[in-house]
């Protein structure tokens, strides 16, 4: 696997949300607005690449047995510098994200890449892939905040783009954007989106389906 | 008494940890493809939150808040940023204390919960409680009843969308929407309809 490869493999067709189905949780709760959506895309993208190095640094040294407590605990000292580290310098997006930051504790990206990457791997290649898999997070996280942020209250990143009527302008604000159905429906439609552009990825349900079974088969 | 049902009534309902807060996505997409592993996996969710809860609230209130390590003669000590690392070694040691207990007493349950029960140390809405408790500054009692319903309306989340996905799979959709897509759409038509809760109780 080359370098490139393992950078910009995870932005679009390994994406850890869209194809991974890995830390769906904060993709869905924190993209109401479109700031605190990039703040988090940067704070799992750090976490990602300080857990991935370290691992990767201590993959001899660490027993298999207790290796799930030691990343666990990586990861977690990781959380709070990035949590305190926000609280100090941009305490009002720490508002906004609330307990989400701390969640990136149990944000399966993080383990999930751990797990299958850098437990096996030297680490420019683990930072790399941290990297890619950050980007690829925090690309799903912006453009879900920007619709929802745009159409839900007529800003980006807080600035007016479509003038909202209640100030004199024409745009009527969408509030069903401002609830959490939206997030869902946008990343469902994402999917739709990405599998429409990667037929590779499609899952076959044949076999749960007893009717597609006798119609569908392949002749 | 009418407070503690409140406190219960609004973590089911109001506040749904999967629907309204969107926790614990990542199970609730992956373990949902037949209602009676969902049931298990729900069961075993209510005992976990139930137990988490309250004891990470009494070892947070008895070590971690200023003034808790008086008595050793450090009252002056804040230690409320290790609460992460205190909250997750909990939830862990905790799980693994349970998955124990059940191996040996009722292992038919365990047998049923398989391997779901040790994932629940990485799924955030356990967690996550725990961080909402310690935000809304809940006492022992109130962050007992705020365990058991955020537990219980994270379970009937989990069945009803279980139940519809049963259905689903006899539906001929797009190509490209089939499995995760889906899934994904109908959690939020079911968010939909749990925000028409919004306002209740209190």
């Amino acid at each position: 696997m080359t370098s490139s490869r393992t950078l910009f493999g995870p932005v679009l067709d390994q994406n850890p949300i869209m194809a991974q189905v890995l830390g769906v949780c904060s993709a869905l709760a924190v993209t109401r607005e479109l700031e605190p959506a990039l703040v988090m895309g940067a704070a799992v993208t750090c976490v990602l690449a300080y857990t991935n190095v370290a691992v990767s640094l201590m993959r001899g040294v660490m027993p298999r047995s207790i290796r799930l407590i030691l990343e666990v605990t990586l990861i977690a000292s990781a959380v709070i510098v990035v949590d305190e580290f926000l609280k100090a310098y941009a305490p009002d997006t720490s508002r906004v994200l609330t307990v989400f930051v701390g969640l990136i504790i149990t944000n399966c990206i993080v383990l999930g890449r751990a797990e299958a990457f850098a437990m096996q791997r030297p680490v420019l290649p683990s930072l790399l892939d941290a990297i890619g898999n950050g980007l690829g997070y925090a690309l799903v996280l912006a453009t879900v905040a920007a619709w929802r942020e745009l159409f839900g209250a007529g800003t980006l990143l807080g600035r007016p783009m479509l003038p909202a009527t209640d100030a004199g302008g024409w745009f009527e604000p969408n509030r069903l954007m401002e609830k959490p159905v939206s997030a869902f429906l946008l990343i469902g439609l994402l999917i739709w989106l990405l599998r429409g552009l990667r037929p590779r990825l499609r899952e076959e349900v044949a076999g749960d389906a007893p009717w597609r079974d006798q119609e569908a088969r392949p002749s | 008494m009418t407070h503690y049902l409140g406190i219960i009534f609004d973590a089911m309902f109001t506040g749904n940890l999967a629907l309204t807060y969107l926790l614990g996505m990542c199970t609730f997409l992956a373990v949902s493809r037949r209602v009676g592993t969902a049931v298990g996996l729900g069961l075993a969710v209510i005992a976990v939150q139930s137990l988490t809860v309250p004891l990470n609230q009494l070892l947070f209130e008895r070590l971690l808040t200023p003034g808790a390590l008086a008595w050793a003669g450090l009252p002056e000590v804040d230690l409320r940023f290790l609460k992460l690392i205190l909250f997750i070694g909990l939830i862990a040691a905790l799980v693994q204390v349970l998955e124990m207990i059940l191996e040996r007493y009722v292992p038919r349950l365990h047998a049923a919960l398989g391997v779901y029960l040790p994932l629940l140390t990485v799924n955030c809405a356990i967690l996550g409680a725990s961080l909402f408790m310690v935000q809304r500054d809940y006492s022992g009692l109130e962050s007992a009843a705020f365990g058991f319903g955020a537990g219980a309306g994270w379970a009937l989340a989990v069945v009803g969308f279980a139940a519809i996905r049963e259905r689903l799979v006899y539906s001929d959709v797009p190509a490209g929407l089939r499995g995760l897509g889906l899934a994904f759409i109908v959690a939020g038509l079911m968010s939909l309809a749990f925000s028409g809760l919004a306002g209740l109780g209190g």
